[in-house]
């Protein structure tokens, strides 16, 4: 019976792949013979593939949650010590089901994308078609004819050698191994069970945009149509994005016990750089809708999104980053590379050729206008993203080019990006004080010197209690100013309601951000980056560390803190580890505030160890215990090593603010913009 | 890409300068930043014939513990260890039979080149025999290896990209 659910989810994937061909084909054809009803068959197509890869989904889920260890992919990433909920988790917990899990959440855009009401916008539908289709048919062919078939089953033959196929070979007897390897222990942490799925999410919903990208370059629709109709799908493709980042930051501090959360790892940069393009390009399509500019720059934006979406898969996928040897030996290393530099090239091609109609409607008037200041916005971001690019690809071409290899650190990436990130954060307070058209730097500087003199009072009693790092002043200072003038946004848009209609300021504020979501959402994740700088800046300048051996009630001493070691524990679990627990007991100035536990687990099967910190988080910092060592219970002295991170919990808390700010911008009102009336020479009028 | 009007003398230029000024400071950024930070990746071998050249710079290297030679003294975090030559080059790798191969051969091998290593911080778990040590540190004059970063893979675990524990002093 279970075999049949995995034939039948092989045969929903191969019908699938068909379909999306079929897509292509009839949307493409449809669009170039005026023939409208193959590309409704070919959107009648697109719409089928969720339900079909569903269906591949819910069988695969099936194994791995029955156990069929048979099944190679369930054998390497379930084991019986886990949960059920676990094993459905480890659908994305190995190279093959998460390739299966992305071409899902592919499906799954593109049949909503299918759904929507495309009368007005009847000839970008069959190159948006085209696009989606065009992806998740190569997502599938990884599946299909790379290796990455996740039902294939073990297979031993008559010569002694393990197989894995789909059908039996010849003489073969099936191999049911008796238990499998389970999932790594370290994928077990909550944060990490939905870290893939967030970061699939925002990777497979920016295709969206991009293929209405596409579809308005090809129709020579190149107004901003395109940008008003995707506006949601990039905001929620961002919140995914962002989300998965955060998350996959708090997983590496609660798990992999460095006491840091961003180790400028190869595989969290490939994550990166689409949200670097993507944060731009959000920002960049605003001065498109409002005043026609910055059309190529957006379409530079969102080509660069996508190649980096697909480009960061694959860094995570092809085993690339160990060795430009590793990659060749991987059968979806040369594939993705081919795919990425295929559609890479198409698409610019496409922009050359449409290079002109992307004129400009407007000019940019002054260096201090709003439009010039979200053009240093896209240079700045454009700036991190090179930086991080070269980081990546630097050991890449120096092994190949001098066959020596090299790497770059964490150092690299701190220095290089450091006073980007500051330009950023000091363009995110001028912004909203800036106006679009003529400006000039004395309009813009009577706007910006009392919020940046106010802002001054916070490096000025942070120096006062003690702080004399500069660095850590300037950026306090101006993340402030991005706090105040941020706040004073709210209060004055609150007062002229207040003025205006008479409400009282809780109810002001809502109504704000209601008429005018995007703005209001934005300065509040505007509002959770400036916390996120306040935490960042904290740990990063003034975290501190010290370890040591103890014995039991000796004590070591941290800044302020002090923390005695109280007693260890050994012992085994049911779930198939081994863990050993210590007590200690933390006093701050002095004054008892609780035990932490701080253990390291060992499971069996995978031989993976594990070290959970003990951490007492208080919103003005971490004290954060790791325990790294310990001698045999007769001489029961224990090591340990000891963070202290200030103000470290305003990222995380930040990062709610964020997403709040996020889901305020996306949530759906009242379609306003039919009326809209533009400074330009063209009007959207016309296209009713 | 965005059209400039003249806005008195020299207004188109003012941005193309402005332009050219921020990618300037970019391109010095991280020529900078890699000069600073750029790491060799060696085998013992290369690292003894490169000897004087890089005595100043920060360098990984890799080789296989010799389990025999791992010394630790708890109080003061002292860690001292033996690595041996193990190459670099995957493709021998994949021809001797894999790494966990390779890292066998290489600690029986009397002739191969070793290096000894010494680390303050916590004793890594994963340390033991025929493991493959990636350590990033300096060549003290001394010839011993002083680690600042040390990172164990074990033997067995060479078929999928995951994540591990990186332990720092």
């Amino acid at each position: 019976m279970d075999h049949l659910i995995a034939d039948a989810g092989f045969f929903a994937l191969v019908i699938t792949f068909i379909l999306a061909l079929y897509g292509v084909g009839a949307a493409a054809y449809g669009a170039m013979k005026d023939r409208p009803d193959f590309v409704e068959s070919a959107r009648h197509a697109m719409l089928l593939t969720w339900p079909l890869l569903t269906i591949s989904a819910l069988a695969l889920i099936w194994l791995l949650v029955q156990g069929r260890y048979e099944f190679q992919y369930v054998a390497s990433v379930t084991s019986d010590s886990m949960p059920a909920y676990l094993r459905v988790t480890a659908l994305w917990g190995g190279q093959k089901g998460s390739l299966l899990f992305w071409s899902w959440l592919m499906a799954a855009f593109a049949s909503a994308v299918s759904l929507r009401k495309w009368d007005r916008d009847r000839e970008l539908l069959p190159w948006v078609i085209v696009v989606t289709m065009v992806t998740l048919a190569f997502f599938l062919s990884l599946s299909l004819f790379f290796e990455e078939n996740p039902f294939v089953r073990l297979w031993l033959t008559p010569a002694g050698e393990q197989v894995a196929a789909m059908i039996q070979p010849k003489g073969a007897s099936a191999l049911v191994p008796a238990d499998g390897q389970g999932l790594n222990p370290l994928l077990r942490h909550p944060g990490m069970v939905i870290h893939p799925p967030m970061l699939y999410l925002g990777f497979v919903s920016f295709v969206i945009p991009f293929a209405f990208a596409i579809a308005a370059m090809i129709t020579r629709r190149t107004d901003d149509r395109w940008i008003r109709i995707t506006r949601r799908w990039t905001l929620v493709a961002w919140l995914f994005l962002s989300l998965g980042l955060i998350l996959g930051g708090r997983w590496a501090y609660d798990v992999l016990g460095w006491g840091g959360y961003w180790g400028w790892d190869p595989v969290e940069i490939a994550a990166f750089m689409p949200w670097l393009t993507g944060t731009a390009f959000l920002h960049s399509v605003m001065v498109q809708e409002k005043k026609g500019m910055l059309k190529r720059w957006n379409m530079v934006l969102i080509i660069l999104t996508y190649s980096l979406v697909i480009f960061g898969t694959f860094l995570t996928r092809s085993g690339v980053l160990s060795s430009v040897h590793a990659f060749a030996e991987s059968a979806i290393g040369p594939a993705f590379f081919v795919f990425i530099g295929v559609t890479f090239v198409a698409s610019l091609w496409l922009l050359i050729s449409r290079w002109d109609s992307l004129k400009s409607e407007n000019q940019l008037g002054s260096m201090f206008s709003r439009e010039a200041l979200f053009l240093l916005n896209n240079l700045l971001f454009i700036s991190i993203l090179v930086v991080c690019f070269w980081g990546v690809i630097f050991p890449l071409i120096s092994e190949l080019a001098t066959g020596q290899k090299v790497t770059v650190g964490p150092l690299f990436y701190e220095r290089a990006t450091a006073p980007l990130w500051l330009g950023l954060l000091i363009l995110m307070g001028v912004a909203p004080l800036s106006a679009y058209g003529r400006s000039s730097w004395k309009m813009l500087g009577a706007s910006m010197w009392k919020p940046m003199i106010a802002s001054l009072i916070v490096p000025i009693f942070l120096y006062f209690q003690g702080m004399q790092i500069i660095g850590a002043l300037v950026g306090y200072w101006i993340a402030s100013f991005v706090l105040f003038v941020t706040v004073y946004e709210f209060w004055r848009g609150a007062m002229a309601r207040r003025r205006q209609h008479g409400e009282n300021f809780p109810m002001a504020l809502a109504h704000l951000a209601r008429r005018n979501r995007r703005r209001y959402g934005g300065y509040i994740i505007h509002l959770g980056v400036v916390l996120m700088a306040f935490g960042i800046i904290g740990i990063e300048i003034f975290q501190s560390e010290t370890q040591a051996t103890l014995a039991q009630g000796e004590q070591l001493t941290l800044d302020r803190y002090v923390m005695t070691y109280d007693s260890l524990s050994q012992f085994d679990t049911q779930d198939g580890r081994n863990v050993a627990r210590a007590v200690v007991a933390v006093y701050e100035d002095g004054e008892f505030v609780g035990k932490l536990y701080p253990r390291r687990d060992f499971y069996y099967a995978s031989q993976q160890p594990m070290t959970i910190p003990g951490v007492r988080s208080t919103l003005e910092d971490d004290f954060y215990v790791l325990l790294v060592g310990w001698e045999p219970i007769a001489q029961a002295g224990a090591t340990f090593k000891v963070y202290h991170n200030p103000l470290v919990n305003f990222v995380w808390l930040g990062g709610i603010v964020f997403i709040i700010g996020t889901l305020v911008a996306a949530w759906p009102d009242r379609e306003r913009d039919s009326l809209r009336i533009r400074t330009s020479a063209k009007s959207s009028v016309a296209q009713a | 890409m965005t059209e400039v009007k003249d806005a008195g003398s020299g207004g188109r230029t003012k941005f193309i300068i402005g332009g050219l000024l921020i990618v300037a400071a970019v391109v010095y950024l991280i020529i900078s930043s890699t000069q600073a930070s750029a790491q060799y990746y060696l085998t013992i071998d290369e690292l003894i014939s490169k000897g004087e050249d890089i005595s100043d710079r920060d360098i990984k290297i890799a080789g296989a513990v010799v389990g025999d030679s791992i010394e630790y003294d708890s109080k003061s975090l002292t860690l001292q260890f033996t690595i041996v030559n193990v190459p670099g080059d995957l493709d021998e790798i994949e021809k001797a039979g894999g790494l966990a191969e390779v890292l066998h051969i290489a600690v029986a091998d009397p002739t191969a080149s070793r290096l000894d290593v010494e680390y303050y911080g916590p004793m890594p778990d994963l340390l033991r025999h025929e493991a493959q040590a990636i350590i990033t540190g300096r060549i003290g004059e001394d010839g011993v290896f002083y680690a600042d970063e040390l990172l164990l893979k074990c033997p067995t675990r060479y078929e999928e990209e995951i994540p591990v524990q990186a332990q720092e002093s």
